[in-house]
């Protein structure tokens, strides 16, 4: 076989197939990746040494910066946090409504993924349609706290406010739509030869090396590896609702895609029984208004985020302001498998690995 | 022969259109920015979505997002510029054609907006080049972009 020199092609930081500011250095052989070294930190804010100089509550729309994508799931993950630092109880009506919030920001994510997956791909229609259901969801975000995007809504030991009365209409009308959703990314995408051309049997990663490199979320399950937080260690009140935890086979790409899509589902699936049980009630729990928590304390707390799972160390000096606080950010610990299902693959697969593995580099880099 | 505005309006009315060069050169460019695709936080993800169907920037003729710098005459920095960040904004930049702008999208780019005092990340995108237009916002919504791309329009026209 005719050998070649390798040669090194840069992917990033500044590409729109990288989320934000990823850098991937492609060490080429003719048009094979022999190896691909990714550097991460282009997107470092320094949020952990930020929270050092922030009371805890001035962090909650820090944490809320981390997954813009699902921006309610991390504000939740370091509100439950504190939480379980200070012992609050939080009211029914407020675990309910964390649920809906949450569970609609996971949509949110995973129909980004989507859009984001087909635009990366070439397919510029499937990303319009996917931002044009996400649209939806924003509204929903946007009557509730009055910001689209990054809500930072929820408060310790509850919400901000209580929801509006037109929110429970439009989200059971959301919720209403996602069947016809689905018929359309079916007949757009998941069902579009191109599309399973470019994803099948590429990017494969195995259940055991998934275990091996921390992987979790959907990334996890898509090698079918059963584990789930919201099910392997309910948090909140995730134990009062039914529902299944999507896995795939063989963890390649396609799978990845799948496994996203089901969950949108399953998600719907929880919001359906979470706005039929929604007790009335207070919507926040009394708390002193300026949280000191305990010399010495640390704690860790994880949820299951929309990318996997986020966990929340802190710890404590008896101050109104956290002495040390650390992300686990599941965006940083799944990207480096990419080196890995990358190898022996093409130049273009790359961006497909980097779509599915659906990294979002604010969470990632901190 | 100098036209002046009287005779200018009376050439208009025989379907004769008087102006210069630039001005007609600065009227297709004012109407037709190529942004680059730049962006490393939560804004580039309202820029997309400003994009997309329910806001549509192409009513406006800024659809042509280009990922080559080379191929793009706005850079819309959107997201904080970090210390790591900083050489690969300033090489996109200085790959870019003349005549090319500056757009400040978002507080992070306007003045470092709530990261400012992270160790990592720049005091704003006017540390480092002149800015045209700035947008603040954190994050902007979908509709600011379009007010800060005509606010350019504007400017570009003036030129």
């Amino acid at each position: 076989m005719l050998q070649t020199d390798q040669y090194n092609i840069n992917i990033g930081p500044i590409h729109p197939s990288t989320h934000g500011g990823l850098h991937v250095e492609a060490v080429m052989d003719g048009e094979t990746i022999v190896d691909a070294i990714v550097h991460v930190g282009y997107v470092h804010r320094a949020v952990e040494k930020i929270a050092e100089s922030r009371t805890y509550t001035q962090f909650i729309p820090y944490a809320s910066r981390l997954d813009y994508l699902a921006s309610h799931l991390p504000t939740m993950g370091y509100v439950q946090t504190v939480e379980k630092m200070l012992d609050i109880h939080v009211p029914e009506r407020a675990e309910y409504i964390r649920i809906i919030m949450g569970e609609f920001s996971r949509i949110a994510s995973h129909i980004l993924f989507v859009g984001s997956l087909a635009i990366d791909l070439g397919a510029t229609t499937g990303f319009t349609y996917c931002m044009r259901d996400r649209e939806k969801i924003l509204d929903l975000f946007e009557m509730t706290s009055g910001q689209r995007m990054i809500a930072s809504y929820m408060r310790f030991g509850g919400f901000a406010e209580d929801l509006p009365e037109e929110f429970i209409p439009a989200a059971r009308n959301f919720l209403k739509n996602i069947p016809q959703m689905f018929d359309e990314y079916n007949h757009l995408l998941s069902g579009n030869e191109i599309l399973q051309a470019r994803l099948k049997n590429i990017g494969v990663l195995s259940a055991e090396d998934a275990i091996n490199y921390g992987i979790t979320g959907p990334n996890l399950r898509a090698s079918g590896v059963d584990y789930d937080l919201r099910k392997a260690e309910p948090y909140g009140i995730y134990d009062r609702f039914a529902f299944d935890v999507p896995l795939g086979e063989k963890g390649d790409n396609y799978d990845r895609f799948m496994v996203r899509l089901q969950e949108i589902e399953q998600s719907g699936r929880i919001i359906t029984q979470a706005l039929d049980q929604l007790p009335e009630g207070e919507i926040r729990a009394k708390i002193p208004r300026i949280v000191k928590p305990e010399k010495g304390l640390e704690v860790y707390h994880r949820i299951e985020s929309a990318k996997g799972e986020l966990g929340y160390y802190i710890v404590s000096d008896g101050g109104e302001k956290p002495y040390r606080l650390h992300v686990r950010a599941p965006s940083f610990i799944n990207l480096m498998v990419l080196p890995l299902i990358s190898r022996g693959g093409k130049l273009q697969d790359i961006i497909a690995n980097i779509a599915t593995l659906d990294p979002v580099l604010g969470e990632a880099d901190r | 022969m100098a036209v002046n505005n009287h005779d200018e309006e009376i050439l208009a009315k025989n379907n004769i259109i008087v102006t210069t060069f630039e001005k007609l050169w600065n009227w297709g460019r004012s109407r037709s920015f190529w942004p680059l695709s730049y962006g490393c936080n939560c804004c580039p993800i309202e820029m997309m979505a400003s994009g997309a169907a329910r806001f549509d920037i192409a009513r406006y003729g800024y659809e042509v997002f280009r990922a080559a710098s080379r191929q793009a005459d706005v850079l819309v920095v959107a997201g904080p510029i970090t210390a790591k960040m900083k050489p690969a904004v300033e090489r996109v930049w200085a790959q870019m054609a003349e005549p090319k702008w500056v757009v400040a999208m978002g507080n992070c780019a306007v003045s470092g907006g709530p990261f400012v005092d992270g160790y990592s990340v720049l005091p704003g995108a006017d540390t480092i080049f002149h800015v045209d237009v700035y947008i603040p916002g954190c994050p902007v919504r979908p509709e600011a972009p379009f007010q800060g791309l005509l606010e350019l329009k504007k400017k570009v026209e003036k030129q």
